[in-house]
């Protein structure tokens, strides 16, 4: 008699505690679901005009900040657009003109003129944005930047 | 001590407390207490404090609600507007930024009471845990608003923890995207951050606050030195008496701090520059720290995991070998207490100063650090005769003094660019 009512009690508790989990789940899905939800952003392709290749000089490099990108033209005319975030944790880096490096102000990492690594803690290059060359001017997109372990000659792009 | 009580010293009469409010508070205790818990070096009313300063916490957090505007546009100017604009608007906001740091604190030295009387165990086990997650809510809480002002230093600091986040293998980019709504710090963050800090984690924290003080209520109260020695006396006046002091006390160094030092408000944040050395609030600086010398998935999951899997972990590893109550579980433990203090600030100086000269890499540095610390546990096993609490009192205390030394390092030590300083005068 005694088994049989423990027995009937333990479903009952049984019952009783999956509802609370499937509850909390829910609670907890609902919660996160909430969370997760982003603007939806419309895929198209938008290019920052940088201007006329005529305005960069070689060896020079150019900021523009408030699309978060360093545009440097190589000795030989080939662009290189880098993006202004340090790789380790994403704080806007400063280019020294002097040192010819970039730095970052918040965990002391430098990058060289490429983008490369120069002192930990960060671990990768620079990202880099793609740059498209129409009728002498030069377009950037920067909704897509690329990550890179190292600099490469073949990231140029020759007009 | 207990033998010389004047048994009449504990005979005062009650406090008269009348009114509802009086008397709930009384039945947060119980009616009698041991006179070993009464001594103020038995728990520092730490408890007790960090209690008041959440309730001051949430009285000024409601009164600056009605001025704050959670956006991007009006964050910055409503919290200046009300600092220049309100009489004692710029002291309402120091009361709850120097609330919310001691808090932070004070918590901690709590932690660190209740682990070294060894109070964590068998029926307190509990406890313990509720605790840590109070901890956890209280340093998120503390966090989330630490973005509201929305200054340069908050942008940037939470902006690196948010890529912290990001370095977390498999999961990093959904986690960093749950906490900041967007792929960079902006509006939706801020929004996310304040309810954050206004609603899910007062209400969460309020539920377990309460099973919190239950538990205390349910394990008889604070553990005691001697809990052979059974002399009870009346809650009302001498612990309520006691409490009323260390209130008005605690109000008064509040009151001094909020006087004489302004919560810090830096110009408005501006995404497209970083500032000079962003340092994370200063109860992260230790993180922030330990990222400098490991890589982000060392730093932000391995270490916390391990950290936290031995703070849970640790009630339920004891038996019957311990000694409750007491300090430092025996005079051999708390010799071993300071001597691993002493052993763990010269072992973290060390090794940062190695890395800052680029002599080390990360895995040689973590591994001259695992196997020094065995050594430490070798050294203390054989030659300082430690027994099994003793080496988790070791453990818990190279945590701890790590972790502040980390800290001081990170906020004494570190100047332009987060070079560190003592190399520059070196050399």
């Amino acid at each position: 008699m005694d088994e049989i009512r423990i027995k009937k009690i333990n479903r009952r508790k049984f019952i009783k505690r999956l509802i609370v989990i499937i509850l909390s789940f829910e609670v907890f899905y609902l919660l996160l679901a909430t969370l997760s939800i982003r603007r939806k952003k419309v895929k198209q392709l938008i290019l920052f005009e940088a201007g006329d290749i005529s305005n960069f000089e070689n060896g020079q490099v150019y900021l523009f900040s408030s699309s978060h990108f360093f545009l440097y033209r190589f000795n030989d005319g080939g662009f290189l657009a880098m993006l202004n975030k340090c790789t380790h944790l994403g704080c806007v880096i400063s280019y020294s003109e002097k040192n010819k490096r970039f730095d970052c102000p918040c965990h002391a990492s430098s990058f060289d003129i490429n983008g490369d690594v120069l002192s930990s803690p960060a671990t990768r290059a620079l990202d880099i944005l793609p740059i498209v060359i129409d009728r002498g001017k030069i377009y950037v997109d920067v909704d897509n930047p690329i990550h890179r372990d190292s600099f490469d000659i073949s990231q140029l792009k020759y007009a | 001590m207990q033998s010389n009580i004047n048994n009449n010293a504990y005979d005062n009469k009650a406090i008269p407390l009348k009114g509802v409010v009086s008397k709930f508070f009384l039945h947060l205790h119980p009616a009698k207490i041991n006179v070993q818990a009464l001594k103020y070096n038995r728990t520092f009313g730490l408890g007790g404090i960090a209690a008041l300063l959440i309730i001051i916490l949430v009285i000024t957090g409601m009164i600056l609600r009605f001025v704050y505007v959670p956006s991007i546009k009006g964050a910055y100017d409503s919290i200046v507007n009300y600092q220049n604009d309100v009489w004692f608007g710029h002291f309402v906001r120091n009361i709850h930024y120097w609330s919310g740091m001691l808090l932070v604190v004070v918590m901690f030295m709590h932690i660190l009471r209740v682990f070294y009387s060894n109070s964590i165990y068998f029926e307190r086990r509990k406890n313990w845990w509720y605790g840590l997650v109070i901890f956890m809510l209280v340093v998120s809480a503390n966090f989330t608003g630490y973005l509201l002002p929305w200054d340069s230093l908050s942008y940037w600091a939470v902006t690196i923890i948010a890529n912290v986040f990001k370095s977390i293998p498999f999961c990093g980019n959904w986690l960093s995207g749950i906490l900041l709504g967007a792929d960079q710090v902006d509006e939706t963050t801020l929004m996310r951050f304040y309810h954050f800090h206004i609603g899910l984690i007062p209400v969460i924290l309020f539920i377990v606050l309460i099973i919190h003080f239950w538990l205390v209520r349910k394990a008889k109260g604070v553990t005691v030195a001697n809990s052979s020695l059974v002399k009870m006396v009346s809650v009302n006046p001498n612990l309520v008496y006691k409490e009323i002091v260390v209130s008005l006390l605690v109000l008064i160094v509040l009151f001094l701090l909020s006087l004489f030092f302004n919560a810090p408000l830096n110009e408005k944040s501006n995404p497209l520059v970083s500032p000079q050395s962003v340092k994370a609030p200063w109860y992260f600086i230790g993180f922030q720290e330990l990222l400098l010398h490991v890589s982000p998935i060392v730093g932000i999951v391995v270490i916390p995991l391990i950290i936290c899997l031995f703070l849970f972990g640790v009630p339920l590893l004891v038996k019957d070998d311990i000694n409750v109550g007491v300090w430092f579980n025996s005079v051999n433990g708390k010799r071993l207490t300071v001597l691993s203090v002493i052993f763990s600030v010269i072992l973290t100086f060390v090794i940062v100063l190695l890395q800052s000269y680029n002599i080390i890499n990360q895995w040689f540095l973590i591994g001259i650090y695992t196997i020094v610390v065995i050594l430490w546990f070798f050294y203390s096993v054989l030659y300082l005769k430690a027994g099994r609490v003793e080496l988790y009192i070791v453990t818990f205390t190279i945590l701890v003094a790590t972790y502040i030394t980390l800290i001081i390092i990170g906020l004494m030590l570190r100047g332009e660019g987060m070079s560190f300083i003592l190399k520059q005068h070196i050399g």
